[in-house]
């Protein structure tokens, strides 16, 4: 994945978990929390997802670098570089 | 049944002995166990079989939900033991974790009534209403009300000044009795929690539930846990009732399985739903944790228990609606020990009219107060009792006074106190709400200590109530879904 098609993959993830969300015009500088309806439970689903799709772990002490869309590529990049990008699934 | 027989598990009265082996079915191995079948234990077993592992629940009553259970008596009366109310929050967790039937069952209360001293009034518990009530009613100016429910909703983990929840309320309702009562009283029946608990957890308490509603499933306990048993049946999770798990089995530091009704069992990770005392102490042993944090768990307080009075009226009687939930006390002014007095003055009404069983013509109406294990433990057979008849006594004249000609309504009066609660959930001194906050550290760095050893039971006030308990489920089972792939990954 490139960090445009990581950006894709977890606007995929956001959307199955927050519906109602609209996600065109997301800052990737501002913390998501602060653009969209996201609770402590939607975001342990973020990552329960990111595990199932990618394989990727992320232990709960580096929750805090997912705050921001920038956040979530830089933290991702080394793990998703190798990874296929599935969407809608 | 006197208190020194022990009840058989399986059977529908509690008296008759196993004629099977209700482990016959099992497994040699699973990738996940989990130890109880409360909300947390089911949601954890449901999300992990949905990601692809082995998972297995035991569970040492013949009843799966824990706490959230119901019991039937002669006359045709079901009781719900704790279904009164939860927050908005549930239904998405439903929705996410269970399913969209389980969701659409969910209910709006019509309405919650408080009855004291101080003040009656009626709410339907959203933000909207409560600010209605507080300028209104008490007087309070909107300003104030507003930046209360502010800093309540900027409050989070990392920031924990150390404040109570009664220093809060001073700071922001100073002298104001009757608003510390407004705001505490039903949180200290949800969860059991007191002035004394720190602010930070009665705030997340609150907004998820004084903010948008309390909430009930039409169809009662009975079936909600039929559809979780349907929809753990369809992910996968094999379920076996009647099993008394002995103890887990611990290796090098790392979880091998347990011994459940004298047999072995083999698996990579245990979910704990037991009380998180009982599976340090007990099911795994103090030996196989570090010093400091066997006694970090052992300093963990216990909340505190329950009492109630399942009352029902007989066939073909009913009442006109009153409220959902009712909120009494003769107290002249709140504080919160006097909540578990023995023969105290608050009682919570549940009211489940026959609109709680779509079909159904019965009314139940389920007494609550919060109790301690002290208090009703070392009674003698005959003081016992008398107390609890002394309880149902109380009760009745209590509910009188709301719904006057009640007593010749109802068929069967019936007590639970702490030592029922013990007796059959197994929770050390019947606590109804886990552990004080203080236990939610350990029981999130069990695996710290021993590999693939997770809990997920009521510990703080925030992992508990049915929301927290379900949610706490779907925590853990995300922390043990990390650790089996981790494992698949080093075995591949």
């Amino acid at each position: 994945m490139t960090r445009e098609e990581i950006v894709e993959a977890i606007k995929d993830i956001i959307a199955t978990i927050a519906p109602d969300e609209d996600l065109s015009n997301l800052k990737h500088d501002v913390r998501l929390r602060d653009q969209i309806a996201l609770d402590s439970m939607d975001f342990l689903d973020i990552v329960m997802e990111l595990r199932k799709r990618y394989g990727v772990q992320v232990p709960e002490e580096d929750y805090k670098e997912l705050a921001t869309m920038d956040g979530c590529v830089n933290y991702l990049y080394p793990q998703l570089s190798t990874k296929q990008l599935k969407v809608g699934v | 049944m006197t208190r020194e027989q022990k009840y058989y598990k399986g059977s529908l009265d509690g008296k008759a002995p196993l004629t099977h082996d209700p482990l016959k079915d099992v497994r040699a191995r699973y990738d996940a166990i989990v130890i109880g079948s409360g909300l947390g234990g089911l949601t954890a077993a449901n999300i992990l079989a949905r990601c692809g592992h082995k998972v297995a629940v035991l569970e040492q009553h013949y009843n799966y939900g824990g706490l959230a259970t119901w019991f039937k008596r002669r006359g045709g009366h079901i009781f719900d033991v704790s279904l009164h109310g939860f927050p908005a929050g549930m239904k998405k967790t439903c929705r996410r974790y269970w399913n969209e039937a389980i969701a659409a069952r969910i209910e709006r209360l019509d309405s919650i009534r408080f009855d004291n001293p101080q003040f009656r009034l009626e709410t339907i518990f959203t933000r909207d209403d409560f600010t209605r009530l507080l300028v209104e009613h008490f007087r309070i100016e909107r300003a104030r009300v507003e930046t209360f429910y502010s800093e309540l909703a900027r409050m989070d983990f990392f920031s924990d000044s150390g404040e109570t929840a009664g220093e809060l309320f001073e700071r922001h309702f100073p002298g104001r009795n009757d608003v510390h009562r407004l705001l505490m009283e039903p949180i200290t029946y949800a969860n059991g929690s007191t002035l004394s608990d720190p602010a930070i957890s009665y705030g997340i308490v609150f907004s998820n539930f004084m903010s948008s509603g309390v909430y009930t499933f039409g169809g009662g306990t009975d079936w909600l846990i039929g559809e979780m048993k349907k929809e753990l049946a369809r992910s996968g999770v094999e379920l076996f009732n009647r099993v008394e798990v002995e103890g887990i089995l611990v290796e090098n530091g790392q979880t091998r399985g347990v011994v459940a009704n004298g047999r072995e069992i083999a698996c990579e990770t245990v979910i704990s739903n037991a009380s998180l005392k009982s599976t340090v102490e007990r099911l795994v042993g103090e030996s196989h944790f570090s010093s400091a944090f066997a006694a970090g768990v052992k300093a963990v307080r216990l909340n505190n228990s329950s009492t109630q009075v399942y009352m029902g009226l007989a066939e073909g009687e009913s009442i006109p609606f009153l409220t959902d939930l009712l909120f009494t006390s003769t107290r002249e002014r709140f504080d919160s020990p006097s909540l578990c007095d023995l023969h105290g003055e608050s009682r919570t009404f549940s009211f489940y009219y026959p609109k709680t069983r779509p079909g159904s013509t019965r009314t139940t109406i389920v007494s609550s107060m919060n109790a301690h294990w002290r208090d009703w433990a070392g009674m003698d057979e005959a003081s016992y009792l008398a107390n609890k008849a002394r309880l149902e006594a109380d009760t009745v004249t209590a509910l009188e006074r709301h719904v006057p000609g009640i007593r010749a309504k109802l068929t069967h009066i019936e007590a639970a106190t702490p030592r029922t609660f013990e007796f059959y959930t197994q929770s050390p001194q019947g606590a109804s709400f886990g552990t004080k906050f203080e236990g939610l550290r350990y029981s999130m760095e069990l695996s710290k200590e021993v590999q693939g050893l997770y809990h997920a039971g009521s510990v703080g006030i925030i992992m508990s109530g049915w929301l927290g308990a379900a949610n706490y489920g779907v925590i853990t089972a995300s922390k043990a879904d990390g650790f089996l792939r981790s494992l698949e990954k080093v075995r591949s």
